[in-house]
């Protein structure tokens, strides 16, 4: 087997003195879509952004291994610029920057780190137009502030549109599905569908099975106390929708 | 990273424009009295009304004491240790055109990125460059002439339309209004004036440049703009000083008035030496801006960008004395290192059914200091009188401030007046969201900061918000570590 696209070696990770990975070991490869599920506080999303280079979280020891180069080195930026995409939990508003703006500045700083030129803004708006076809999102998206005064499914669709547009290797999407109805979350789903491809990696952290029906993963995990506690196929999903987390994470520990 | 204290580190960078022009300038010894007044008066051939009035002001001026009520710390100014007039050298065979200008001044202008020759033309932008105190050249002349429009140095309009000079000058700003409006309109060299005849839309931007070149000389210039009934005009106003130890003075009068439905709009990006990172150095900016709505249905809109200067000391203000008549304060300042701003507005209602809008947008960064400071008077024949405030302040970094002094007098019981104020910070998600996108952090605090100023520099000519944003990125470089 070749070397993993991404590969976690015993992560311990603190925030503010209070440890929340304790040795969390995993390997994605290319072509991969994983889940991670697991109860509130198990550690899923500060996983995210410990992988995302997030202020705040402290990694203790343990290694993070991405395209073959020590992840856990790099500044958040230089990570996004090799192709690591975070889709937000809670996307954060930036009053009058508009939406448009900060897209084209994200995939300018990942290209010019390949060594691409600019974008010209012509090509860049056709990108853009396409894309957001494929959200179902209205032209006056391109014109408003980042997030400002969207509604918690409009912060999801422009999250999963940026990602789109940048066309990451490896994405961790926190909890797209919630606060979604059905409609929404296939749209989203078809969007997220639509990246697979055989160079990259998609994680999924996600409460819900259902979100699963849409987007169907290769490997599920559940997380408990900052370790995963089992790992499997959909099926596991399935299971854990009929029976809680009860039975795993009393067996964890 | 570890947040707040990286996001100091962004300000700090190195002053662009601090560069010292290398010509012989002629100028009186320092010293204030009323023999360097007379000077001043005789150099520039002003007539009897200019000396007397020079002097009025001047007697005035020796009664006063500097004020001491702004939110600011200075250094004494030491008056007598200033000299008063400063002028090129080849201004003694005046140029007739661009092409007698010395080329070191053109240089200077072509590194502050002023449009004179022919780019001056595509931007559509006729600039009257004030080299110190003597303006070295105006263009467009002859376009503005045909339209009727008068747009010349002060001094020149002082000879060729002394009647206009006569009957506006101190109308709006009268030498007993402060300190330093009486300072200057004692010793004042040179400025701007502009008369738009009435009916005419001026047909394009007017734009002054001012630049303090010669070491210790302070620069007192003086703008006068008149819209006759009718009429339209927008002004721009930009600053640049090169780098100094000695803190310079730069105290300026700039009156505006608005006949019945005339519109001024006076735009101004100020990026004036701030000193360096220990407060060393930088010019005192004390200035006076005042417009006079006379007419019905007037307009005067104030529009600042202040980004330099050690200290600002600065309330653009406008009289709405006509009825249904509009004033407007649209400002983004900055203090970085040990700068302090002092800077607001004053809103005076005096006709029915005037309205007033104030947008202020302060970014306070590394120790600086930014307060704003406003006034809302609504007089009791100010019926239906309205006006709009709203103040935010965005503060990078522990160590800087943000103060609010908004005064509201309100005399009239049909009068309507609100104010909405708001502190923030950078937030660390917002910073953080960016760099997940791959956007260097100090282009995601550039993008932040031009998002917080958008509803200021959406009011600025287009050209000239460009600049401003660009002005404003280059203040807060290296605020960051």
């Amino acid at each position: 087997m070749s070397t993993p696209l991404l590969s976690i070696r015993d992560l311990h990770a603190k925030i503010g003195g209070r440890e929340v990975l304790d040795g969390l070991t995993l390997e994605i490869g290319a072509g991969e879509v994983h889940a991670i599920m697991g109860p509130n506080g198990s550690g899923k999303s500060t996983l995210a952004y410990v992988l995302a280079g997030r202020p705040g979280y402290e990694v203790t020891s343990g290694s993070v291994s991405y395209r073959g180069q020590d992840l856990l080195s790099l500044a958040p930026e230089e990570r996004a610029r090799a192709g690591l995409f975070l889709g937000f939990q809670y996307p954060v508003e930036i009053p009058g920057v508009n939406n448009v703006y900060l897209l084209k500045a994200a995939l300018n700083a990942a290209r010019k780190q390949q060594g691409k030129p600019e974008v010209d803004a012509f090509e860049f708006l056709a990108l853009v137009r396409e894309k957001m076809k494929l959200m179902q999102m209205d032209e006056a998206f391109l014109s408003r502030g980042v997030n400002e005064g969207f509604s918690g499914g409009e912060k999801k669709r422009n999250e999963i549109l940026q990602m789109l547009v940048l066309e990451p290797t490896l994405a961790l999407l926190d909890e797209t599905d919630s606060g979604l109805d059905i409609d929404a979350l296939k749209v989203v789903a078809h969007g997220v569908n639509t990246l697979r491809s055989a160079e990259r990696a998609i994680v999924l952290v996600t409460h819900y099975q259902r979100l699963l029906d849409h987007i169907v993963p290769d490997r599920v995990h559940v997380l408990a106390r900052g370790r995963i506690a089992r790992s499997g196929d959909r099926d596991l999903a399935l299971e854990l929708e009929r029976r809680g987390y009860d039975w795993i994470t009393g067996a964890a520990a | 990273m570890t947040g707040t204290a990286d996001i100091g580190k962004l300000v700090g960078q190195a002053y662009k424009h601090g560069f010292v022009t290398d010509i012989e300038s002629d100028s009186l010894p320092p010293g204030l009295d009323e023999d360097v007044v007379r000077q001043i008066s005789r150099i520039k051939r002003e007539p009897q009304f200019m000396t007397d009035w020079r002097l009025s002001a001047l007697r005035h001026w020796q009664t006063l004491v500097e004020p001491q009520w702004a939110h600011l710390r200075a250094h004494p100014v030491d008056f007598q240790a200033i000299s008063y007039y400063s002028a090129p050298k080849s201004k003694a065979n005046a140029p007739k055109s661009l092409d007698e200008v010395d080329p070191k001044l053109l240089a200077t202008y072509e590194k502050l990125g002023v449009p004179l020759h022919e780019r001056a033309r595509l931007a559509g932008v006729a600039v009257d460059a004030v080299f110190d105190s003597v303006s070295v050249a105006t263009t467009f002349k002859d376009r503005l002439e045909k339209a009727g429009v008068i747009f010349c140095s002060f001094s020149e309009a002082v000879q060729k339309h002394p009647e206009l000079v006569e009957k506006y000058l101190g109308t709006v700003v009268p030498y007993q209004d402060n300190f330093y409006a009486c300072l200057n309109s004692a010793v004042f060299s040179d400025g701007s004036f502009v008369y738009i005849p009435p009916g005419v839309r001026c047909p394009m931007e007017l734009s002054t440049y001012f630049r303090i070149n010669a070491t210790n000389t302070g620069q007192f210039e003086r703008t006068l703009i008149i819209a006759a009934p009718g009429s339209h005009v927008s002004y721009l106003e930009g600053c640049t000083a090169p780098m100094r130890d000695e803190n310079q003075l730069h105290a300026a009068v700039v009156e505006l008035i608005a006949e019945d439905d005339a519109q001024i709009k006076y735009s101004t990006v100020q990026n004036w030496y701030p000193g360096d990172e220990n407060g060393v150095g930088g010019i005192y900016n004390f200035v006076t801006k005042r417009g006079d709505c006379r007419g019905r249905n007037s307009r005067i809109s104030w529009t600042q960008v202040e980004t330099g200067s050690a200290i600002t000391w600065k309330y653009p203000s406008c009289v709405l004395r006509g009825e249904g008549s509009i004033g407007e304060f649209y400002s983004v300042a900055t203090a970085t290192n040990l700068q302090q701003a002092d800077t607001g507005t004053k809103m005076i209602h005096i006709g029915a059914n005037t309205r007033s809008t104030i947008v202020s947008k302060g970014i306070s960064a590394g120790r600086g200091q930014n307060a704003y400071r406003g006034l809302v008077r609504i007089l009791p024949g100010a019926h239906g009188a309205r006006n709009f405030t709203q103040c935010d302040s965005l503060l990078m970094g522990p160590k800087c401030g943000a103060h609010t002094f908004p005064y509201v007098e309100v005399k009239n019981p049909t009068a309507t007046v609100e104010h909405e104020a708001s502190t923030s910070k950078i937030s660390e998600d917002q910073l953080f969201y960016c760099l997940q996108r791959g956007i260097s952090e100090e282009d995601a605090i550039n993008m932040i900061v031009s998002g917080f100023c958008k509803s200021v520099f959406k009011e600025l000519p287009m050209e000239f918000a460009v600049e401003a944003q660009n002005l404003l990125a280059v203040s807060l470089e290296g605020a960051v570590g």
